[in-house]
């Protein structure tokens, strides 16, 4: 933030649109609004625990980028072995 | 053999018209021989910008429907011998040409002309389709604002999705004097957001207003600064190494502290 910001508590609007874009260009480019990425992490949780224990509340699904390909990026701690239902 | 350029950017009003006519004027004025072709049918426009509209006999439906031959739907711009304009006809939809007319078309073009320049309806339907079906080379117009950015974005993945990309941008009515307030998205941001190679950038500018009331193409007026970034882009083209143009505004050093005070930036 600067020191504009700090003064009048405004975040200037070019920042705001680029931040605003950026995500909805995300979806846009995959056609896979929020909502649907919601569904899809609930589905991928459900299908991993058949196989291994997770932690579901840790889980972490989101859609990166590196110029323009896209990446689904999932983050799924597994549950710790002293942790482990025996 | 020609290169087939097409103009697109999704969104309407941002400046694709104009850009087609002072790119063809900046390459004819460079020696090359271009055909500017108007796919925008039904709602024609690039005759006016190029101040050609009283000339017009036939158009674009008319070749495709055989009523006239190739030649004598060509206007020939008589500031510049070597620019000519196929205008699009204005009482018909886009339905009256499909996209392999467009490559015929552009097929028997190419082998007379440099540079065959498509100026591309907005929206992603048919006429999008028609625009981009025979093009060698694609450039996306759009301005530094959300929305534009966003239907570019979408532009930019269907031409990919046509294996006609990689587009290339160019970024119109950049205000420096609002990108330095940081209340307009930048270059950079742009290039960045859409993560294609930028072409070129052209300024506000009052001047293309004023020429584009005249009918005369903005880079036929030396002093415009938009003019001058339309040039660099047809010599970029060329395939020449175009230095990108400071995009700073020519003001003394108190005015601008006073402005950049006044404005609490």
């Amino acid at each position: 933030m600067g020191w504009f910001e700090r003064l009048t508590g405004r975040e200037r609007s070019a920042k705001k649109a680029k931040d605003r874009l950026r995500l909805v260009l995300i979806h846009d480019r995959t056609d896979l609004p929020p909502a649907r990425l919601e569904a899809l992490k609930d589905e991928l949780i459900a299908v991993i625990s058949r196989y291994v224990e997770i932690e579901p509340q840790a889980v972490e699904i989101q859609l990166s980028q590196d110029g323009r390909e896209q990446y689904l990026v999932a983050n799924i701690p597994l549950k710790s072995p002293g942790r482990r239902r025996s | 053999m020609g290169k087939v350029l097409t103009i697109t950017s999704g969104k309407g009003g941002v400046g694709k018209t104009t850009t087609t006519a002072n790119i063809g004027a900046a390459l004819a004025g460079l020696g090359k021989k271009v055909v500017c072709i108007d796919a925008d049918i039904g709602l024609r426009n690039l005759d006016l910008v190029l101040g050609l509209e009283n000339r017009i006999v036939y158009d674009l439906v008319d070749v495709v429907e055989g009523r006239c031959r190739l030649r004598q739907a060509m206007i020939r711009d008589k500031r510049l011998p070597e620019l000519y304009l196929i205008p699009a006809a204005q009482t018909r939809d886009k339905t009256a040409v499909s996209p392999s007319d467009m490559v015929e078309i552009c097929d028997e073009l190419r082998r007379e002309f440099d540079w065959v320049l498509i100026d591309s309806p907005a929206g992603i339907e048919r006429g999008f389709r028609n625009a981009i079906a025979p093009a060698d080379e694609v450039v996306v117009v759009t301005n530094p604002e959300v929305s534009s950015v966003r239907d570019a974005d979408r532009i930019i993945g269907l031409i990919e999705a046509e294996e006609k990309g990689p587009a290339r941008l160019i970024i119109n009515r950049l205000d420096p004097r609002m990108v330095r307030s940081g209340d307009m998205l930048s270059v950079e941001d742009v290039v960045e957001l859409l993560a294609i190679e930028l072409l070129g950038v052209i300024p506000e500018d009052e001047s293309i207003v004023i020429n584009t009331n005249r009918g005369m193409p903005v880079v036929l007026n030396p002093k415009s600064k938009a003019g001058q970034a339309f040039h660099n882009i047809a010599r970029r083209l060329l395939g020449e190494k175009v230095p990108f143009m400071p995009i700073e505004e020519e003001s003394g050093g108190l005015r601008k502290l006073l402005g950049r005070w006044l404005r609490g930036g």
